[in-house]
């Protein structure tokens, strides 16, 4: 610190604008999430891929749950749905088979993803569902005061645990993995870039991807442990992280300050819900099937 | 003549920091000056080093800041 104004020494030219903006609804901002919190982050490279993958954005739906998280789809600038708690995954579903040519986002945190909602994640992602499940994981309940959630590593201090956890943790890859997902990424918000790229790939794929993005909780998360701020957090993920692409996703288990294991672990083709349910029914009814006609395009 | 430039909405800023410290090419600093809600935004220290590469518009989480490559 050495400056004491805040004056930008140079003409910004007229056109340039941020290019997250068009992407938000800001009149909306300043968002809710605490300085120092990766939510952000996530949602720059959300737009980047978004941008960069030039889709059209009349098409793309994000459905988001309960909690700092599922903030995005009210700040998004586009068709969005902010659900019940735990139910992203349902309606999302129940979004995609209405109309199929709709892109499905869902933007959630790991609490409601994995803990209210983690049956309907794991039956999405056996059935192979259509969509694009995104799931910044901060390792905490944040918005309710920082209890213990199924993807606290063991010995955190938490509102609900301050004698540290003693309950194993769930690995969020090798569950989606072991479920069915046809992708399935993890990256931190340190890793920007790939982030993005990561999220313009799944937007190309078919069937149920997964990518769990590793956030910072410093109000919450950090401060009990003692682990300093978002900065702090931000330089630690820098640290520990490892680019291990494909690993074996069941040796990727997060703990507390250990090695954080980073990278695109599962791409494969698995037929999604669509294609098997149309052979089903080709094979069972022959000509006696039409494809449901989606009604809702002008819409 | 530097190749980008950053532009900074003060009044948006948390002062995370995250611009300050992955700027590659060291272009901010974090200000002394507060803005309207107590916080410290990023100050540009050496603006001729800019490459414009947008990367402190990617970190920034309260979209505060973004870097662009002038026109040629």
């Amino acid at each position: 610190m050495n400056e004491t104004t805040l004056e930008i020494p140079y003409e910004i030219p007229a056109d340039a604008h941020n290019p997250v903006e068009p992407f938000l609804r800001m009149d909306r901002m300043p968002h809710i999430w605490c300085p120092g919190c990766g939510i952000g982050t996530t949602v720059n490279c959300f737009t980047r891929a978004l941008l960069d993958s030039k889709a059209d954005l009349d098409k793309v739906a994000v459905v988001s749950g309960i909690g700092c998280t599922g903030r995005v789809a009210g700040y998004a600038r586009l068709d969005s749905f902010h659900t019940t708690h735990g139910r992203a995954i349902p309606f999302a579903t129940g979004l995609k088979l209405s109309n199929p040519e709709l892109q499905v986002v869902v933007y959630s945190g790991d609490g409601d993803l994995f803990a209210i909602g983690g049956n309907h994640f794991i039956h999405a992602a056996r059935r192979n569902m259509d969509l694009k499940v995104i799931c910044v994981n901060n390792l905490t309940y944040a918005m309710t005061g920082g209890q213990t959630a199924p993807t606290t590593p063991s010995k955190v201090i938490s509102a609900t645990n301050p004698y540290g956890v003693f309950e194993p943790s769930f690995n969020l890859v090798a569950l989606a993995e072991a479920a069915g997902a046809s992708y399935v990424a993890r990256w931190t918000t340190y890793h920007v870039k790939q982030l993005a790229r990561s999220m313009e790939e799944i937007f190309k794929k078919k069937g149920f991807c997964f990518i769990e993005v590793l956030s910072p909780c410093p109000t919450l998360y950090q401060r009990r442990n003692k682990m300093g701020d978002g900065l702090d957090t931000m330089k630690f993920y820098k640290e520990v992280s490892k680019v291990r692409h494909g690993a074996r996703t069941s040796e990727c288990e997060l703990t507390k300050s250990g090695e954080i294991v980073v990278g695109k672990f599962v791409d494969r083709e698995r037929p999604d819900y669509f294609e098997l349910l149309r052979a089903q029914m080709t094979e069972s009814l022959g000509d006696r099937y039409a494809e449901p006609e989606v009604s809702c395009s002008e819409c | 003549m530097a190749k980008g430039f950053v532009s900074i909405t003060v009044e948006r800023c948390k002062g995370c920091g995250f611009c300050v410290e992955f700027c590659p090419t060291h272009v901010l600093c974090l200000s002394s000056a507060f803005n309207s809600k107590g916080y410290h935004p990023p100050n540009i220290v050496s603006a001729e080093k800019c490459s414009g590469c947008d990367l402190c518009g990617m970190y920034c989480p309260d979209f505060a800041i973004f870097g662009a490559r002038y026109a040629r």
